[in-house]
């Protein structure tokens, strides 16, 4: 079927949290799509924000080329606290 | 080939340790095509599910059994959208999956097959066939494959409102006129057996279970679900006062599980091929329901090219 398209749908739980997604749904627009993820995700208050992103929309990394893309951040224990050595006796840092 | 090897060699470490495996991720075609054919299952079991407990909305005793009554049919209805969901991460199309459907090729549980014939069915449903089902959910949520995993929680989450209204219901029977009671016993008797087939074949009639539990798309084998069922449901038929339809069921000191009688494997592979009582009936219900919901579909579609057309004079103005 042409059209009828997949959104992925995320929920703010309560306000202070971000949005998580949850799932997703069909939906031929925008307005229908946020109808849709209130019917579906939302039957017992279990949020008070909704968004839906057609997905074709997201681009997302490819896990295959994990290696190049988050292994750089390995070697790096410098952007860690406890890579510093400071005395035992020092205190509130 | 030696490549292939070690690719699969590596994605089973992956599961051995733990991990979880994401629809992009690299996976072998097969644990692929279990996955699919799993969920999708699942997705259509919780859909037909609606059926045989439809039935009833309308003649629900009271308000209250109503109201509840509905929340759980549309509940499923929203389980049956979260798995077809969690299916298409893996390729495959929501339009493929309702043609598997409704053209007979897919299954779905066989249980969906059995009447409602009296209200105290609706009860006997609930209690049973959803108290079944949370066995074999919560083992799920644990699964190897994230998406599925994730539903499941969600699912879970929302089974045992489903259970215990069902239980209620039972309850309510239980202790009401003898002639309430029978209803409920009755229901029982008729769905028993078919709750303990829900668990699927023995395990030496299951050939793909081992390589499920590999996988670990299944924590737990048919039988061990089967019997955890038995054990917790027992004590909870004491409290209605109601008689398991099994004259081989008891306790067994030793092994610390009841014993229970031999299923009818006969009438359970009778209802997988086709020809349970409801088989066609469910099958109609599904295809009318998708055949009469054109004319809403087509609406949809009309309604929004409408509105994107309205939205490009507004910007063009
Ligand atoms: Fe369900
Ligand atoms: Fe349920």
């Amino acid at each position: 079927m042409k059209g009828n398209p997949i959104w992925e749908v995320f929920i703010r739980s309560k306000n202070g949290l971000e949005h998580r997604h949850v799932g997703s749904l069909h939906a031929e627009d925008a307005k229908m799509a946020m109808e849709n993820a209130r019917d579906v995700y939302t039957r017992r208050q279990e949020g008070v924000s909704i968004w839906v992103v057609e997905s074709k929309n997201i681009t997302a990394s490819n896990p295959s080329e994990n290696g190049e893309m988050f292994d750089p951040a390995k070697d790096k224990a410098y952007r860690h606290p406890t890579f510093y050595d400071l005395p035992d006796e020092l205190e509130h840092i | 080939m030696k490549n292939i090897t070690s690719k699969d060699e590596a994605f089973q470490a992956r599961i051995d340790a733990g991990e979880k495996i994401e629809p992009k991720d690299w996976m072998p075609e097969k644990y692929r095509k279990t996955h699919i054919r799993q969920i999708s299952q699942h997705a259509h079991s919780e859909i037909v599910g609606m059926l045989p407990e439809g039935n009833w909305i309308t003649r629900t005793p009271t308000l209250r059994r109503k109201v509840g009554l509905l929340a759980k049919v549309q509940d499923e209805a929203g389980h049956g959208l979260y798995l077809y969901s969690a299916a298409e991460t893996l390729g495959i199309s929501r339009d493929e999956l309702f043609h598997q459907l409704h053209t007979g090729k897919a299954k779905y549980s066989s249980i969906f097959n059995y009447p409602t014939m009296t209200w105290a069915d609706i009860g006997a449903i609930g209690w049973l066939v959803d108290g079944a089902a949370i066995i074999n959910q919560v083992m799920l949520t644990r699964t190897s494959f994230g998406p599925y995993a994730r539903a499941m929680v969600r699912i879970c989450k929302e089974e045992s409102f489903h259970q215990r209204q069902g239980y209620e219901i039972m309850l309510t029977l239980c202790e009401g006129t003898p002639e309430q009671k029978a209803m409920a016993q009755d229901a029982l008797n008729r769905w028993w057996w078919p709750s303990l087939m829900m668990f699927g074949p023995r395990d030496e009639e299951s050939p793909n279970t081992e390589q499920s539990v590999k996988w670990k798309i299944k924590r737990k084998t048919n039988d061990e679900l089967r019997q955890q069922f038995v054990d917790i449901t027992v004590p909870q038929a004491k409290v209605l006062g109601i008689t398991i339809p099994d004259p081989d069921l008891k306790w067994n000191e030793e092994r610390q599980h009841y014993d229970f009688g031999e299923i009818d494997w006969d009438e359970f592979w009778q209802v997988v091929k086709g020809n349970g009582p409801c088989n066609k009936e469910r099958l109609q219900a599904r295809n009318d329901a998708w055949n009469n919901g054109a004319w809403v579909r087509n609406a949809a579609r009309a309604h929004a090219e409408k509105r994107a057309a309205q939205a490009e004079v507004s910007e063009a103005g």
